[in-house]
């Protein structure tokens, strides 16, 4: 397993892993601190989420709460012109690329299925449905390769594409397909699994029998292990392989192991199938707290982290009003963007609709 | 002076393709066995000899694999045009494309298109194991965020593959696989009509008869047969079935006051339900007698020594013409 903070927070790059330090020797005191921020950032915006939900303000949350390593050391692992194409959890991503976080908490509220745009933010939307997107992330990296936008040794053309699936995912039949048709074409793809131990109420040992990382190999797709509560870890083996991918490589899995310290979303229950000594297990293995620990060893002093603290709480204040702003969809919304081109059935729908709702008069 | 030839439907097809792939570098052809060897009905071949393996290639057995990675394309910038070998064999993907290709559009409120056409030999009569002579055009014409053609003729295949390509909605579509060699004139410059538009076939007065795909050169049979026995019938092919164009059909029932609705198809919960809950809806006062509907059996397809006795004919359109005319 690749690991280069231990949970003290010592940093180290063991030996054979010199392939992977060579992208921390590049970072300086204001990555480190970037990371930090983003880490600290997704946590509160995860924690005020949670509040909203509970308060009615949003029909569901989907916690990330103890992934916070894995996805904002690998989203800063994609650069330039990459696409990404998530999950449903993949709040911190979405903070490293942009998003307005609020595109999200709109999207759980209800007022839309997701509608950000993917060209523009390179952050495709989110899939409910396990595994679907993984096949959508192959097509786009088969055409990025059509284009030859692979291996040309340009950095400013080339591009790669990386997906994220969770554990539970990797047991659906179109994953296993993706990573044929990626393997085939040798595609510029890198599969990030969050392997944060628990799909639902399930275990990851009951989705496979064979370590995830080595799920792809039979395919052709080789993969490595990494501390997924490891910011430098999570960046910098993303940022080898999304290079390697772009260079010409093929495709790559990383399976991140983490764990999933919240519910699977504000409708589940973990109690009913988790003991809480194991959860104190991993809280005590919380990353925010490894990176935090590693921080002050390199003498970053109580002043940044005490900033921190106040941009959490300016950002929970910002959502939470933001989140009450929000308005209500207009109809048409729903018919819009069915098709792109007119349709009969869908305008006469929304022709009689229309015309049902003005009959009962102004002010009724 | 129009330039017009003769071909199959299967090599009016395999034209139109060719045609899509000379005017759009965008546009690429994929599926099972479909390179080399040109599709289990040689529909696509010589393709891959004529622009290379970067534009037309063999997919692996993977219809969902097929379908996902068409959807990727598309949001690249291509316009995929993938085969489904048989009809039986579309339901690995029917998650990709109901759940996936049909709502991206709505999903990203219209960041982006779905230009993917989804090719689908389909229908039986051919004598052939199971799975390979379903009719599952319902599932998908009924799925919001899809279009559904069905063409009949050689002249309508050149042309209606070809407005599949180039629009930006994706579009399911149904190749009348039976009918695959039978030949008619194409006319290469110019579209018979709007895409989703229906054509009346054949005019009558007495009883209108509407279907699609494989089951028009049957419904023209029974109007041949009806006219020697002196009634007249109005023959519609619908072409288009999302969305449907019903106006045609009103049209037509305006005039003749029945409607007989055919299709392989089981007739349960089927294109021929639909019409004739909305033709009920939309022109109850000019009708003389019930929607009929003449379908398949609400039974799995069956063997080939039963599909005689399960598909419609032209007796069995006839009895239900006779059964509108008798009200």
């Amino acid at each position: 397993m690749v690991q280069f903070l231990n949970p003290e927070g010592e940093f180290g790059v063991p030996k054979g892993l010199e392939a992977y330090g060579k992208y921390l020797d590049a970072l300086t005191e204001a990555d480190y601190l970037k990371f930090y921020r983003d880490m600290a950032r997704m946590r509160r915006f995860d924690l005020e989420a949670n509040a909203l939900q509970r308060q009615g303000q949003l029909g569901l949350w989907i916690p990330a709460i103890g992934q916070e390593a894995a996805q904002i050391g690998s989203g800063y692992g994609v650069r330039g012109n990459d696409h990404i194409f998530p999950s449903y959890r993949e709040h911190g991503v979405a903070i490293t690329h942009g998003i307005e976080l609020m595109s999200i908490l709109k999207m759980l509220r209800g007022v839309n299925h997701g509608g950000w745009n993917p060209e523009e933010t390179r952050f495709h939307l989110y899939a409910i449905v396990l595994g679907t997107q993984t096949l959508h992330a192959t097509g786009y990296a088969m055409g990025v390769a059509f284009d030859g936008k692979v291996g040309t040794g340009n950095k400013d053309e080339d591009l790669a594409v990386i997906t994220y699936v969770g554990d539970g995912a990797t047991a659906e039949g179109e994953v296993s397909e993706s990573f044929l048709f990626a393997a085939n074409n040798k595609s510029p793809l890198v599969y990030f699994c969050q392997n944060n131990q628990w799909a639902i109420s399930s275990p990851t040992a009951s989705q496979t029998t064979v370590p995830l990382f080595k799920r792809g190999a039979g395919f052709g797709v080789p993969g490595v292990r990494i501390d997924g509560n490891d910011v430098l870890a999570s960046y910098a083996v993303t940022a080898k392989h999304m290079d390697d991918a772009r260079e010409g490589s093929g495709p790559f899995f990383i399976e991140a192991l983490t764990y999933r310290i919240g519910a699977h979303t504000s409708s589940d229950d973990p109690t009913k199938y988790r003991d809480q000594a194991e959860v104190d297990h991993w809280v005590a293995r919380d990353p925010l707290k490894r990176f935090e620990k590693f921080l002050r060893r390199q003498g970053v002093g109580e002043d940044f982290f005490t900033e921190v603290e106040a941009a959490g709480e300016a950002l929970a204040t910002e959502i939470r009003d933001a989140t009450f702003a929000l308005t209500e969809p207009p109809i048409e919304n729903m018919f819009n963007h069915v098709y792109s081109e007119p349709h009969p059935r869908i305008d006469e729908q929304f022709e009689w609709l229309k015309r049902y709702e003005a009959s009962f008069g102004e002010g009724n | 002076m129009s330039n017009i030839v003769e071909l199959s439907i299967a090599k009016a097809i395999t034209a139109g393709l060719r045609k899509a792939l000379t005017d759009n570098e965008k546009v690429l052809v994929f599926g099972q066995d479909i390179a080399q060897l040109g599709g289990v009905f040689r529909v696509t071949e010589g393709l891959h000899a004529e622009f290379g393996q970067k534009r037309v290639f063999n997919s692996p057995i993977a219809e969902a694999g097929i379908v996902g990675t068409a959807i990727g394309l598309a949001m690249r910038g291509y316009r995929p045009v993938a085969e489904i070998q048989f009809d039986g064999f579309i339901f690995p993907a029917f998650n990709q494309i109901t759940s996936q290709l049909a709502k991206l559009q709505n999903r990203s409120e219209g960041y982006m298109n779905m230009p993917v056409v989804i090719r689908v030999p389909y229908g039986g009569g051919i004598g052939a194991v199971e799975h390979h002579s379903e009719s599952p055009e319902g599932y998908f014409a009924r799925t919001a965020g899809l279009r559904v053609l069905s063409p009949s003729n050689p002249n309508d295949a050149y042309w209606m593959i070809q407005e599949a390509i180039a629009s930006t909605d994706p579009v399911m579509f149904f190749e009348p696989k039976r009918r695959y060699w039978q030949k008619g004139p194409v006319n290469l410059d110019a579209p018979p009509q709007p895409t989703y538009q229906a054509r009346v076939l054949r005019e009558g007065t007495n009883v209108t008869l509407a279907t699609y795909g494989p089951m028009v050169a049957t419904a023209l049979q029974a109007a041949e047969i009806a006219a020697e026995e002196g009634t007249s019938i109005e023959v519609i092919d619908l072409r288009s079935l999302s969305p449907i164009d019903f106006g045609t059909i009103i049209n037509s029932v305006k005039k003749t006051g029945r409607l007989v609705v055919a299709h392989e198809d089981s007739t349960n919960l089927s294109i021929s339900s639909e019409i004739s809950a909305r033709i009920t809806e939309e022109a109850f006062y000019h009708l003389e007698a019930p929607v009929l509907r003449v379908g398949g059996f609400d039974v799995p397809y069956p063997s080939a020594k039963l599909e005689e006795m399960f598909l419609p004919d032209a007796d069995r359109i006839l009895e239900a013409v006779d059964r509108a005319l008798a009200y």
